[in-house]
C-alpha cells in the first residue's frame, strides 16, 4: 500500500445563494436557494514515502479542499483515503501526532505571546521529549535564522518571519507527512526564496513526504519532482514539471533576427506575431508546423540568428487552466438545489 | 499522569501570560466592576425606606446588601466574559480547525484557559474585594458562618465556575449550527440577570410567579451561578435543603458537561461535513 492513497475522493458543499437587495434578504428568511459546489470530484492519487508533490491549479480548483480532507479537517462526500494507513477524518490522536498542516493564510501561533511560548505548548500537546525538543528547535531556528526572534511577540514579527515560526511550530514534532497550503503567499521574493531553500533542505535530510499547493511556479520548480495539476476538482495531469510543457503546450516560440534593419511584412502567415522590434521578431508557431515554417522562412529571407523555445511554464499552465475550466463549464457541473431556511 | 499534569500546567501558564499582556486594560476593567456597589447601597436603602417595613421575604436591608456583595463573589466564579462569543468567532473564522488537527481536546483547553483567566482575575481583584468586604462588614449582621457552611459555600462556588463554563461553552457551540450567537447570548444574559439572582434574591419572586414556574425556578440551573452560593453563606439555605441544593447543582454541572461534549462532537462532525 502506498504511503498516501486516495481513491475516488469527492467533496461537495451546499452554498447559500443570496440575491442582492433587501427584499431578497427578507425572502431568504423563509426560503433559501442553495447551490451544490463540487470542490473535489473523484480524485485518485498515490504518493510514496519521501515524495515532494505539488498541487497546481487555479483558485477554487480543489487543492486546499484536498489538503483539508487529508488532514481530517473535513470529511468527504464519497471515496476513501489513507495516510500512513490512517483514515484522516477519523482524527485519531495517533495520526494527528504524525502529520502537520501549515496554511499560509492562517495563523496557529499565539498572537500576543512570543513564538517560544507556542513552541513550548506544542511540545506538551505532541508529547515531545525535552531533549528532542531542544535539538529540533535548535536545528530549525538555525536553519531559518530566527534565533533572535523567538522571544518577540508574534504580532510584532513580519509576515516572512511569522511564516518561518509557523513552519517551526509545525515541524517540532517531526511529522512524517507535511501538508503545506500556499506557504509563501504574500511573501517578498527574498522571503519566498528562504522558505523554499529551507523546505528543500529539510525534505532532503528528513525524507518527509510533502504535499504542497502554491500559485508560485518558482516554488514548484525549485522543490517538487512531481506535479499534480488540479482543475475543477479533477486531476488533469500527474507527472514531472517538464512533462507539463511537453504534454500541454501546443506552441513554440520562434525568435528570428533578420539581416539589415527591416523585418518582412508577411510574417503573419507563419504564426502569431508576439513581438517585433526590428530586426528581431518573436513568433508563436504551432508545434507541428515548426519544420515547415523554418524551412519557408530560411528559403525566403536572410536570417542571421534563429532560436526555437518552449513557451514559459507559467503560460502553459495558465492556458491549461483556461482550457480545463472551459471544458468543465460545458459539462455544467453545478446543480441547483432548493431547500428551506437553515443550513 | 505526570506528563498530562505537565501539559495542563504549560497550557495554564501560557494562558496566564497571555492574560497579562494587556494588563492596564485588564486592571481597569476589574476595578470598575466595584463601582456599582455604591449605587446598590443607595438603591436598597431607599427601597426599604419606601416599603416602610423591616424585611422583605426574610431579607433586611443589610441582608440584601450583604447578599449583593456575595453574588459578586459568586459571579466572579461563574461569569465567563467572551467565552461563548469567542467560541462562535473561532468557528466562523476557522480557527477552531486547530482542535481538529492537533491532538488536543477543545473542552479541556477551554477549562484550563478559563482557570487561568480566573486566577489572574482573582490576583488583581482580591485587594478591592478585601477592602469592600472590610468596609461593608457591618452589613453582615450574623458575622462569619460556621465552618461547615463555609465549606458548602466554597463547594458551591467551584461548581458555579464549572456550571458557568459548560453553560456558556454550550451556547458558543451553537455557533456550529448558526454561526452568529450574539442575539442568543443577549437573551441568555437577560434570563441570567433575573434567574441567577444577580438583581435581587430569588425569594423576592415568590408570590409573583405561577406555581409551576415557581417549581421551575426552584430547580433551574441559573440560580447556582449567583443566588445559591450567596444564600448558603447567609444561612438562608440550611440542613437537608442545602444538601439537596448542592446535589442539584452537581447534577446541572454534569448535564451541561455532557451537553457540551455532545455538542462538540456533533458540531465537529457538521463542521467537517459542511466545509471548514
Amino acid at each position: 500500500m502506498a504511503f498516501i492513497e486516495i481513491r475516488g475522493l469527492q467533496k461537495s458543499y451546499r452554498v447559500y445563494q443570496k440575491q442582492e437587495g433587501l427584499l431578497a434578504s427578507l425572502t431568504g428568511l423563509f426560503h433559501r436557494e442553495y447551490r451544490n459546489v463540487h470542490a473535489v470530484q473523484g480524485i485518485d492519487l498515490e504518493v510514496e514515502k519521501g515524495e515532494f508533490v505539488a498541487f497546481l491549479g487555479p483558485n477554487g480548483a480543489g487543492k486546499t479542499t484536498t489538503l483539508k480532507l487529508l488532514s481530517g479537517v473535513i470529511s468527504p462526500s464519497a471515496g476513501e483515503a489513507r495516510v500512513m494507513g490512517f483514515v484522516p477524518w477519523e482524527r485519531t490522536n495517533e495520526y494527528r501526532r504524525r502529520f502537520a498542516l501549515v496554511m499560509g493564510q492562517k495563523n496557529q501561533l499565539w498572537w500576543d505571546l512570543p513564538a517560544a511560548e507556542s513552541f513550548r505548548l506544542h511540545q506538551q500537546i505532541y508529547a515531545i521529549a525535552p531533549t528532542d525538543f531542544d535539538r529540533t528547535l535548535g536545528e530549525l531556528t538555525d536553519l531559518l535564522d530566527v534565533g533572535k526572534l523567538l522571544n518577540q511577540p508574534v504580532r510584532e514579527l513580519s509576515l516572512g518571519e511569522r511564516m518561518k515560526m509557523e513552519l517551526i511550530a509545525a515541524l517540532l514534532h517531526s511529522p512524517e507527512v507535511l501538508f503545506l497550503d500556499e506557504p509563501t503567499i504574500g511573501l517578498d521574493v527574498i522571503a519566498q526564496h528562504n522558505i523554499q531553500k529551507f523546505l528543500k533542505h529539510y525534505q532532503e535530510v528528513r525524507r518527509v513526504t510533502i504535499l504542497l499547493t502554491s500559485h508560485y511556479m518558482k516554488d514548484v520548480a525549485a522543490l517538487c519532482q512531481r506535479v499534480v495539476v488540479i482543475a475543477e476538482g479533477q486531476i488533469m495531469y500527474d507527472g514531472s514539471l517538464a512533462g507539463v510543457v511537453d504534454r500541454f503546450s501546443t506552441h513554440k516560440v520562434l525568435t528570428l533576427q533578420f539581416a539589415g534593419d527591416q523585418i518582412p511584412s508577411d510574417l503573419d502567415q507563419y504564426g502569431e506575431l508576439i513581438e517585433a522590434v526590428a530586426p528581431k521578431v518573436k513568433l508563436r508557431v504551432d508545434r507541428t508546423e515548426i519544420p515547415k515554417v523554418l524551412a519557408a522562412l530560411l528559403a525566403g529571407h536572410t536570417i542571421e540568428d534563429v532560436s526555437v523555445e518552449d513557451p514559459p511554464l507559467e503560460e502553459v499552465i495558465a492556458d491549461l487552466f483556461v482550457q480545463s475550466s472551459e471544458q468543465a463549464g460545458k459539462k455544467s457541473k453545478e446543480v441547483l438545489a432548493v431547500g428551506h431556511s437553515g443550513r | 499522569m505526570y506528563a498530562r499534569a505537565q501539559t495542563w500546567w504549560t497550557i495554564l501558564r501560557i494562558c496566564i501570560e497571555e492574560r497579562l499582556v494587556y494588563r492596564g486594560d485588564f486592571a481597569l476593567g476589574t476595578l470598575m466592576r466595584f463601582l456599582p456597589i455604591i449605587t446598590q447601597i443607595f438603591l436598597w436603602t431607599s427601597v426599604y425606606a419606601a416599603a416602610g417595613q423591616g424585611d422583605i421575604r426574610g431579607y433586611t436591608r443589610d441582608d440584601v446588601i450583604a447578599y449583593y456583595l456575595l453574588t459578586m463573589v459568586g459571579r466572579a466564579f461563574s461569569s465567563m466574559p467572551g467565552l461563548a462569543s469567542g467560541i462562535a468567532r473561532q468557528i466562523r473564522d476557522g480557527e477552531i480547525k486547530k482542535f481538529l488537527i492537533q491532538p488536543i481536546d477543545l473542552l479541556g483547553f477551554l477549562l484550563l484557559a478559563r482557570i487561568a483567566h480566573k486566577l489572574v482575575y482573582y490576583g488583581v481583584a482580591i485587594g478591592p474585594f478585601a477592602l469592600v468586604f472590610f468596609l461593608c462588614g457591618n452589613y453582615f449582621t450574623n458575622g462569619w458562618p460556621e465552618a461547615s457552611v463555609l465549606a458548602a459555600f466554597v463547594a458551591s462556588l467551584v461548581m458555579a465556575f464549572l456550571l458557568g463554563l459548560f453553560l456558556e461553552a454550550a451556547i458558543g457551540m451553537i455557533g456550529f449550527w448558526f454561526l452568529e450567537v450574539s442575539s442568543l447570548l443577549f437573551v441568555y444574559m437577560l434570563f441570567n440577570f433575573f434567574f441567577s439572582g444577580h438583581m435581587f434574591p430569588l425569594e423576592f419572586l415568590t408570590g409573583y410567579l405561577p406555581d409551576w414556574l415557581q417549581t421551575v425556578a426552584h430547580y433551574q440551573p441559573l440560580q447556582f451561578l449567583a443566588y445559591f452560593p450567596a444564600a448558603v453563606f447567609l444561612g438562608k439555605i440550611e440542613g437537608p435543603e442545602l444538601v439537596e441544593g448542592l446535589c442539584v447543582q452537581a447534577a446541572w454541572v454534569m448535564v451541561f458537561f455532557v451537553v457540551c461534549r455532545v455538542a462538540m462532537r456533533r458540531g465537529f462532525q457538521r463542521y467537517s461535513g459542511y466545509g471548514g
